[in-house]
């Protein structure tokens, strides 16, 4: 029986995530949880997260999250969602600054107003909608997914890790609004998606899908 | 590489079935809204709007059911509106299996109610829906005024005041209907909508009047909007979602 834990730490919205796995996999047995020993025993973690970072941060370190996630990026695949993504890198700009979990080494930093995209039309901030992901790198998660496969975005915030360095996260995925941005990062067990695949129609279930017997090598 | 403009089927309900107004009256029935919801995300809506039109508050379970039997076969974007007046109703159609809830009236007789939701829930997840009707007489300089409680009740506020005020508390994303142009398939107000659009940062949805695919190109490339949304165009089979893709690229917009 696959164990899947959707980590629940109160922000928002996860029957839809769960749902999701649900669809691609009637068989998996899932849990959507907060709880230390159920996440310890999963075989594979989804870490999603909408809302405001400082909110989020201070219940996923309160209820010790940010320890267990580093102690299962050793032992089983986790599949970070949006915020659950942004989280995971050491500091976020917004609400005036917040040290997030640090799995990897770089920032969460906000989309500027009033870019202009090749039309000279003004960009809005969020960045909603369905955004292609050109994939950098081959990786076991992008397996039946086509390259510029559109996927659905709703962020204010984009993540920029820190490269070059021993634990740095590896840019898989990126996208452009309208300059460059991470939208899918990989590390060993770590495979972590800035877009909703739970809200990204046929594209989103096959990554689920893919997660699902993911063994969390590259 | 760039963001793609969405088309949005609206499913305006009463009573658990879709059904469609002409400028806010005399309803027509379209289907059953689960089956309908498939049909568009199958056929490659990018997102679902649903509209709970129901005058009382009485079959709020038959909404809350509906909402999440919709959920959990359709996996792109639903937002769901109608009687939302409190944080613990967002908080019910969130856990249904919306990923966004619009409010209406309840914004213009609590603005605050707006920030709150925010603050709680998140920027993503509040759609302010305003209602518009064009007030300035032939010569003057356009103004629209936003009215309530489904386009009965006049307010006096300013579209363009008000939509800017909404952004500031929080709002995520404009739902923006004209109340001339409802249901009369003439095609969007192009200049409330681009007024509105221009005014603000976050991403606008226009909606009433279109009557036709060319509608919707003129929305995005005149009306400045992000999204256009349409009901009984798809509805009653005049036009599919695919079909309205093909032409809105055949016009260079960006679509999935």
């Amino acid at each position: 029986m696959n164990r899947v834990v959707v980590i629940d730490y109160g922000m928002g919205n996860l029957h839809s995530v769960g749902k999701a796995l649900e669809h691609v996999d009637k068989n998996i047995s899932l849990t959507i949880t907060a709880d230390a020993q159920q996440i310890r025993d999963a075989d594979r973690l989804i870490f999603p997260g909408v809302g405001a970072m400082r909110d989020c941060t201070a219940e996923i370190k309160r209820l010790k999250i940010d320890e267990l996630l580093k102690q299962a990026r050793l032992e089983k695949p986790i599949l970070g969602i949006c915020v659950g993504m942004q989280a995971m890198l050491g500091f976020s700009e917004e609400n005036n600054g917040v040290d997030c979990i640090g799995l990897f080494p770089g920032e969460v930093k906000r989309f500027q107003e009033n870019q202009l995209d090749e039309r000279g039309e003004i960009l809005k901030v969020p960045h909603m909608g369905w955004n292609e992901v050109k994939q950098r790198s081959a990786h076991p998660m992008w397996q039946n997914i086509e390259d510029n496969s559109r996927f659905y975005f709703v962020h204010s915030f984009f993540v920029a890790p820190a490269t070059g360095k021993e634990d740095s996260a590896n840019i898989v995925g990126e996208s452009s609004y309208p300059l460059p941005f991470s939208s899918a990062i990989a590390a060993e067990n770590i495979f972590a998606v800035q877009f909703h695949p739970e809200k990204s129609q046929n594209v989103g279930l096959q990554l689920l899908k893919n997660f699902l017997s993911w063994d969390g090598q590259a | 590489m760039s963001l793609a403009k969405r088309i949005i089927p609206c499913l305006d309900c009463e009573n658990g079935r879709v059904v469609k107004g002409v400028k806010f009256l005399d309803i027509r029935d379209a289907g059953d809204p689960v089956e309908v919801s498939k049909r568009y995300c199958d056929q490659g809506a990018d997102e679902i709007t649903f509209l709970d039109i129901t005058a009382s508050s009485d079959n709020r379970d038959t909404t809350i059911h509906t909402v999440e039997a919709i959920a959990s076969q359709v996996f792109i974007p639903l937002t769901v509106g109608g009687g939302i007046r409190s944080l613990e109703d967002i908080r019910i159609m969130l856990c249904a299996g919306a990923d966004k809830v619009a409010i209406n009236t309840s914004a213009v007789l609590n603005p605050e109610f707006v920030k709150q939701a925010a603050e709680k829930f998140g920027s993503q997840c509040i759609v302010v829906a305003i209602d518009a009707k064009q007030v300035s007489l032939e010569g003057e300089p356009l103004r629209w005024e936003i009215f309530t409680h489904g386009g009965r009740e006049a307010t006096g506020i300013d579209a363009i005041e008000w939509a800017k005020r909404m952004v500031a508390y929080g709002a995520g994303e404009i739902l923006l209907t004209s109340m001339d142009r409802d249901g009369t398939k003439n095609g969007f107000d192009l200049a409330l909508n681009r007024a509105i659009s221009e005014a603000v940062t976050v991403p606008v949805i226009a909606s009433g009047g279109v009557g036709n695919l060319q509608h919707l190109v003129e929305g995005i490339t005149e009306g400045k909007v992000d999204a256009v949304l349409a009901a009984s165009i798809f509805h009653f089979g005049e036009f599919s979602i695919p079909e309205a893709k093909k032409y809105m690229a055949s016009k260079g917009i960006v679509v999935r």
